[in-house]
Formats: C-alpha cells, structure tokens, sequence
C-alpha cells in the first residue's frame, strides 16, 4: 500500500517536545542578552553550570531507572528547566546555590513524580522556592546594574566570585552592604512600605530613578518580546500569559486608583521582578498547567491575583515562583470542573 | 507462646512503627531536627511504651471489654506524666527543647496501638519485649532521620548532648564540617517530610533486593488425584 501525496485537507504534524523546547530556549535569548548586558557575565556562568548539572542529573536518574539516557536528553527539557533556574537566581550566587536548585528540581521535583510530563510542579520554580526558603540570603543578593557599579567586575571576576576562588569574593561580600549589590525595586518597595515610607517617596529612592529600574524594564522588555516570538512560533497559546498579566494588571490598577499611597502604578509591576519572564516561559509550562482553554484563563488569571497578594501583602519581594506552585495544585480541580464541550453536545 | 525472635524482627523491621506502620509521625516529623531531641524523645517514648505494654498485659483479665480503651489510656497518661516530671526534673534543657511533644506521647498511636494489638492479648514477658523491641525500632528511625537532618543543616552531629547526658557528653558534638550558612530546609518540617520518605524508600529497595536474593520456592508438582480422560 502506498500513501502517496493526498489531497487536502491536511493534518498538520505536532510539535515534537524538543522542538518546541528549542524555540523556548532561541526566544529567551533576547531577555537574556539584556540580562547579561546589565548584570554582567554572572549569569551565562550560572546558565552553563546549571545546565551542565541537569544533564548529569537527568542522566543519573534515567540510569536508575533502567530507561534511555538519551531519549531523556534529547527532549531538551532538563535544559529548560536548568535555565529558567539559573535566569532567576541572582547572577552572583555562589555555585553551590544553583547545584543545589538543579538537583532538587530534577531528580525530586520531577522525576520522583514520574518525569517529563507526570510532574506535578513546576521543577524550576519548585528548585527557587528550595533556596528562597533555604537560603534567603544569598538568594535576595543581586548586584547592582553595572553601570552604577563602583568597581564592573570582568568575566574572571564574576567566575571566582561564583566559585569562591580569589578574594574579590570576600570583598564582593563584604561591599555588599555598600554599593556593589543593590536592592531591586521590589525590594526596596517592600522595605519602604515597612518603614511607612508612601509611594512618592519611595519612588525618588535610587532602585526607582537611576539605572536599576531602567535594568530590570529592558529585561522585561526583552523577555516581553521573546515571548511574543513564542507565540508567532505557536510554541505557546495566548490564554495563560493573558490571563497573568490581565489579572496582574486589572488588580494592581484598582489598588493604585484605591490607595496609590501603598501601591506602585500597574505598568511598574509589569515591567519589574521576574513579571514577563514568568508569564510566558514559567506558567505556560503545558505539563503542570491547566489543559483547556478556559481552564488556561482561570489558571494564568490565578497566578495574576496571587502575584498581586503576595506582592503587595506577602513578606517577599516577589511572588511568581510562589503564585506559580499553588496554581500548579489547582490546575487538576480546574481541569475537573472547566471542560470543553464536546463537539454536538447541548446543554439542557 | 510468643515467639521471641519474632518479635524482634517484626519491631526492628518489618513492622517498624515509624516506617512501616507511620504511627506517631506527628513527633517523628517535628522534633527530629538534632540526634540528641530525636534520642531523648525516642528513649522517653520506649519507656512509655515498654511500661504501658506490661500493665496492659498485667490487667488485660480484669478489664470489660468495652471499656479498655479508656482504661488504656489512662494507663499510658500517668506513664507519660511521670516521664515527663521526672525529664522535667533531671533533663530541664531537654524538657524545654522537646516542648508540647513529651506530654503529647499519650496520644502517640504506637503505644495504644501495641497495648490493643499486642499487650491486651500476651502474657507480660511478651508484652514488654514487644514494646522493647517497638521502642527501640521506633528510636532508631528518629535517631537516623535527626543525624541526616543534623548534618546537612548544621554539619555536627550530637550537638547539645548535654542536654541529654548530663555535662560530659558536651564533647560528643562531632563537627563534621563548619557551614557558614546553613541548609534551613533540613530544618524546617519540609526536611523531615523528605528524609522520612527517602527513609521509607530506601527500606522497600533493601525488602526487593532481599526478596531477589531468596531462592525461589521450589516448584511441587501437582499430582492429581483422579486423571479424567476426555474423548
């Protein structure tokens, strides 16, 4: 029997799983390269550890479990993964914090549950809750955009600061409380507002005005525009980053109408924190998200509104790793009760 | 009548009250952060267990049956108050440590579920080997999961046991390695939740591996005892 060329209409092929984690990986690159520009090389270190250490730990455990190596590899997940970790951890933590991250997302967040499409969490941001709650301190030390930096530390610098190998990381330390590390935006807003400080005042802060701000909006920027590309690519569907920032959006607008005393203007929570970063490559993650269309809405709107609780009333600066794993738990009740109607079905 | 290596067995291992039954986790999950709260909560608890399996089994005659619940319960509260005075006396920096968990033994499941399973129905030499043999089973599996949730959140092992043993055991503490920061998770209860369910599976790996390694049964062939011819 032959299957010769057929006439139309046609089936189109789905996307194989290493494809479309491919094009997540091409479509990050613009956020990155922003991110790389303003924090320095700091982070394409943490990138290239963090995805040395996934690929041996995907290894391992597929050996454990007497299934193909490379079959596991080859679907790029892990890499995902790895990066997103390793994008979200400040650029200048030591190497130990992102092993540690990588290990747990790999080997308990995702293969303990049954691997690459049994997971219940997110594995990246399931690895960040890990080490935010294990190591607050190391994990809210970000170092000031470079170019108010007193002293920009070269590729060397940021590697044995990393490693712990020369002095300068002792000094890194030790300056952090003068100058070399800053405060993110989101930071100093939660700090301003415990001091009783109002928005106004806490805008005029150097986080809001000097170079900082602008930092953390181009990388939102880029990560906006790589997102947007994803979509175009058809590697993600628009209802879960909709409903993100919609919901994002329509709270923190009512909050700042409301009382803009104590809350910041809407477009300053898109364009700050991990907001695009995590609306287009963290909560669309198809295995732990809602699967309807509806559902997808209900779910990103979800991430939205707890983004804003946290934020605005939470302890921590920033919420989406946190918004983004109770989502998760929801989205098999939301698949329960959110069905799409069968085709010819009526209600009634 | 109670087969002595049995009960052994079944204390230490295949019936281990906190990996294979999972009674008491409540105790188990929260006070295991150093070896020296695991010990002293696993030794206060074998006591209890040991002393409320030999009165049970002592009365087990004279108590009506619908009513020895209450009676076992209110055997194993006055053990429990007694071994907490007298940790309160002699152990105060351990009574402090161990907290609402030393009077809340009473409602641990292990001790009423032996005296129901097992006191209430064997003679008393029985019964306090079995809530020996529970007790130390017990203890083992706090010991083990405090020293994994010690050394990976503050690199020392024993630290405080003088708490325990009075002011010489201070130079137990064995620092392992010096942690500039330590590891909060192997502290907080999510660490216990973890190490308890390595712990659970690392038992049913070794309980396969055991299983592989016996010789299969020996095949008996069926002889019939009648052999109907068809056709």
């Amino acid at each position: 029997m032959a299957f010769k060329s057929a006439s139309s209409p046609h089936i189109n092929t789905q996307l194989q799983t290493s494809r479309v984690m491919q094009r997540v990986l091409v479509c990050m690159l613009l956020g990155f390269a922003a991110q790389l520009y303003f924090f320095g090389w700091g982070s394409l270190i943490q990138v290239l550890l963090a995805v040395s250490v996934a690929i041996a730990a995907e290894a391992a455990v597929m050996k454990l479990r007497n299934k193909s190596i490379s079959f596991a590899l080859s679907d790029y997940s892990a890499v995902v993964t790895a990066v997103l970790l390793a994008v979200a951890i400040p650029s200048m933590a030591p190497w130990w914090i992102i092993v540690i991250g990588v290990l747990f997302a790999i080997v308990f967040v995702k293969h303990l549950y049954g691997g690459l499409g049994n997971n219940i969490f997110n594995p990246a941001m399931a690895g960040y809750v890990l080490l935010l709650i294990s190591f607050p301190v190391q994990m809210t030390n970000w170092n000031a955009p470079l170019s108010v930096a007193a002293h920009s530390p070269t590729f060397t610098d940021a590697f044995n600061t990393i490693f712990g190998l020369s002095h300068y990381a002792a000094d890194y330390w030790k300056q952090a409380i003068d100058g070399t590390t800053m405060a993110t935006p989101l930071d100093s807003l939660k700090t301003g507002y415990s001091l009783e400080h109002i928005t106004s005042e806490i805008m005029k802060q150097p986080a809001f005005t000097g170079s900082i701000a602008t930092g953390w909006f181009w990388i939102n920027l880029g990560y906006l525009l790589g997102g947007l590309a994803m979509l175009k690519l058809k590697v993600i569907r628009w209802h879960i980053c909709t409903g993100v920032l919609v919901a994002l959006f329509i709270c923190t607008s009512a909050g700042f109408l409301l009382h803009p005393d104590t809350h910041i203007s809407p477009t300053n929570q898109l364009f700050t924190g991990a907001t695009m970063l995590a609306a287009f490559f963290i909560a669309t993650d198809p295995v732990t998200a809602a699967t309807s269309p509806r559902g997808r809405l209900i779910f990103g709107a979800m991430i939205g509104i707890l983004v804003y609780v946290i934020r605005t009333f939470g302890g921590y600066p920033d919420a989406f790793a946190f918004a983004v794993l109770l989502a998760n738990m929801t989205a098999p009740f939301i698949d329960y009760y959110v069905r799409p109607r069968s085709y010819g079905h009526r209600t009634s | 009548m109670a087969n002595y290596k049995d009960i052994t067995i079944q204390g230490l291992w295949k019936n281990n009250p906190g990996l294979v039954q999972l009674l008491g986790l409540c105790p188990l999950l929260a006070v295991t952060a150093t070896v020296t709260n695991a010990l002293g909560l696993g030794l206060a608890t074998m006591v209890v267990l040991i002393g409320s399996n030999v009165l049970v089994s002592l009365v087990r005659d004279y108590v009506p049956k619908e009513i020895r619940i209450p009676v076992f319960v209110m055997i194993i509260a006055a053990l429990v108050t007694t071994v907490q005075l007298l940790i309160n006396a002699y152990a105060y920096e351990l009574y402090l440590s161990l907290g609402i968990f030393l009077p809340l033994i009473v409602t641990n499941c292990v001790i009423i579920g032996r005296a129901e399973a097992f006191a209430s129905r064997n003679n008393v030499w029985a019964s306090a080997y079995d809530g020996l043999m529970m007790g130390v089973g017990f203890a083992l599996v706090l010991v083990i999961l405090g020293a994994g949730r010690e050394i990976l959140s503050q690199g020392t092992l024993f630290s405080g046991a003088e708490q325990l043993l009075g002011p010489w055991a201070a130079n137990l503490t064995i620092h392992l390695w010096k942690v500039d920061t330590s590891f909060l998770l192997a502290m907080l209860p999510p660490g216990a939740f973890i190490g308890m369910g390595l712990m659970i599976a690392a038992k049913n790996v070794i309980d396969k591996k055991l299983e592989e390694r016996k010789p299969a049964p020996v095949q008996t062939e069926i002889t019939r005892a009648r052999i109907t011819k068809v056709g």
